[in-house]
């Protein structure tokens, strides 16, 4: 967990720290049985090759809860998740590298709250953006 | 006619929107949490002892996927069985706590067809609204599901 980002600190382009996972099949197997979703694709090699999958595929909400990991974590204990949004363009597979990446894309109050909207997504060990998404959070002010 | 000839018609667009899923209903436990976050890669000590912050122990923000909200089941059948999984679009409006029953229900927002590379398309929107034990919504999650 980082540090707490305070809503003076923020500009539009500032860019995420770039993070880097690499889920394993058991992890796959924990999200399965904490989340519910059996489907086998994401745990059983020889079904996923049977429809036509090059192998075992990550969920996509695996990844979704991976990019709001991301993004809570960069803005800290004392910020709120209002939105996370995020689309599944392309398959990710376990035991490879995802790198998770992001920038600013707006700063902006409403009401009282401090807004800080994200550009945030997932990319495979080709560099391709599988996973695009956004966030909008809400950080604490230095000077209340 | 081969299988493939499905049309999605006004009058059925109109049917489907607005169907709404029976309600499922869960409790919310702390050890669920804790296994939650601990498949999703997140140390964040809110999700295991809370925080000053977040006062008490709070839920990742995809927990509520594990409440299993049901699909809305549409009033006719869409012959194609592959299924994708497009996106997701999440709103928080309260923090999900251990001890809370979280009812989710699922309505169809929104269906249409589409030719794609992959062929013929129904794209379906679902909107799935949670709500704590006092009637409170903690968010909802707009997903979009291809059937091709």
């Amino acid at each position: 967990m980082g540090q707490q980002i305070y809503f003076e600190d923020v500009s539009e382009g500032m860019e995420l720290p770039v993070e880097v996972r690499e889920p394993t099949t058991r992890q796959l197997v924990q999200y399965a049985g904490a989340s519910g979703d059996f489907y086998e694709i994401h745990y059983d090699k020889p079904y996923a090759e049977s429809i036509g999958l090059p192998g075992i595929i990550i969920h996509g909400a695996l990844k979704n809860a991976m990019l709001g990991a991301y993004v809570t974590g960069w803005a800290g204990p004392g910020s709120t998740l209002r939105r996370l949004t995020c689309q599944y363009r392309g398959m990710d597979f376990p035991n490879e590298p995802i790198t998770a990446k992001g920038h600013v894309s707006r700063v902006y109050q409403e009401g009282e709250q401090n807004l800080v909207d994200c550009t945030i997504w997932l990319e495979n060990p080709q560099g391709q953006q599988t996973t695009p998404g956004t966030a909008t959070v809400a950080l604490p002010a230095r000077n209340r | 006619m081969s299988t493939n000839s499905f049309t999605l018609t006004d009058e059925m667009r109109e049917q489907a929107i607005g169907v709404e899923s029976a309600p499922t209903t869960t409790d919310v436990e702390k050890g669920h949490i804790a296994r939650f976050a601990e498949a999703i890669g997140d140390d964040n000590p809110a999700y295991t002892e809370g925080t000053p912050e977040t006062g008490g122990i709070v839920a990742p923000p995809t927990f509520l996927r594990a409440m299993r909200a049901v699909r809305p089941e549409l009033p006719f059948e869409i012959p194609f069985t592959r299924l994708l999984d497009g996106g997701s679009d999440w709103e928080y409006f309260e923090h999900v706590r251990p001890g809370d029953v979280i009812t989710a229900v699922g309505r169809v927002e929104d269906i249409r067809e589409r030719t794609g590379s992959i062929g013929q398309m129904i794209i379906t929107t679902i909107k799935v609204t949670y709500r704590n034990q006092t009637g409170a919504v903690v968010a909802t999650q707009t997903s979009t599901s291809i059937r091709h």
